[in-house]
């Protein structure tokens, strides 16, 4: 059971009251693209083992979607931020390396 | 003339703490930016209240306002001055990015009277129900069992739930079966 904290209505609340939304800063290829990077869009998923980042909804409360990073071995929530921005803020990959020094996932480390 | 009624129309039962389908209330969904003065103006006079800070409910004598996420409020008026309420709110706001829409009749609403309210809402709903975690002025918004529903205490006998309409049976049973004498359990005193 994932503990998760809601960065827009500040509640913390067990993972039924939100909603996984998948795989984090996928960047989206549309018309104009490859075939390749349509596919690797769509479906070139890096499921991890470890420290891995994610979109979560808090579908039973405000709504909103935000991000976690998390490890998928130990259940440790490392932290949570908002959906607008592309990027892991410094605080979250702090707190990452904190645990796991050295730690990698996709372009971020 | 269409005679409105609310989805139990009122249906009771006394388990060991009292649930009750409340009727019909005027409910209005918000949406606008909420640290703007205008919309905090035009809630006001909307409901009596003022604007409540983040997961709480401001209550006033005519209405109350509560706060559903960063950018989004329900008022809670009486049943037959909504729509005069949200022409009032329209105007007030002209000009302004916003929305006010009417979901009176989308919502059905209960009560839990009692004193042992809080471990009945704790057995459905994944809320830490315990006295200095949940008061009286905190809103919050979860799901009960398998539905979503928001709910406040009035006071420390008493709480007021919302949930969708649709599925007000549900809440009902699910109520009825949580308040049931011979499952108390006392965890909170
Ligand atoms: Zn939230």
């Amino acid at each position: 059971m994932l503990i998760l904290e809601c960065p827009y209505c500040g509640v913390t609340a067990e993972e039924t009251e939100f909603h996984g939304g998948g795989e984090a800063h996928i960047k989206r290829y549309g018309p104009g693209s490859t075939e390749e990077e349509f596919n690797n869009y769509l479906f070139a998923k890096v499921n991890p083992k470890g420290v891995h980042f994610e979109r979560w909804r808090h579908a039973n409360g405000c709504g909103k979607w935000f991000h976690a990073a998390r490890n998928t071995v130990t259940l440790e929530v490392y932290g949570t931020y908002t959906a607008q921005t592309s990027d892991i803020p410094q605080d979250i990959k702090d707190k990452v390396s904190a645990k796991v020094p050295g730690w990698s996932w996709r372009e971020f480390e | 003339m269409s005679n409105p009624v609310s989805a139990l129309q009122g249906a009771a039962y006394d388990g060991y703490v009292k649930v009750e389908e409340l009727g019909l209330r005027g409910m209005i969904t918000v949406r606008g930016n909420l640290a703007s003065t205008k919309l905090k103006n035009a809630v006001k006079a909307a409901t009596g209240a003022a604007m409540p800070k983040q997961r709480q409910i401001s209550i006033a004598d005519e209405g109350a306002v509560a706060w559903m996420s960063p950018d989004e409020l329900l008022l809670l008026v009486s049943y037959d001055k909504v729509n005069e309420v949200i022409a009032a709110f329209e105007e007030a706001m002209a000009g302004q990015h916003f929305l006010a829409v009417n979901v009176s009749d989308a919502r059905a609403m209960f009560r839990l009277s009692g004193d042992k309210v809080r471990e009945v809402i704790a057995k459905i709903s994944p809320v830490d129900m315990a006295q200095d975690e949940f008061n009286t002025g905190d809103f919050r918004r979860t799901r009960m069992a398998q539905i979503p529903a928001a709910f406040w205490m009035a006071d420390e006998q008493t709480v007021e739930i919302i949930c969708f309409r649709s599925v007000a049976d549900y809440a009902y049973g699910l109520l009825k079966d949580a308040a049931e004498p011979g499952g108390e359990i006392g965890i909170f005193g």
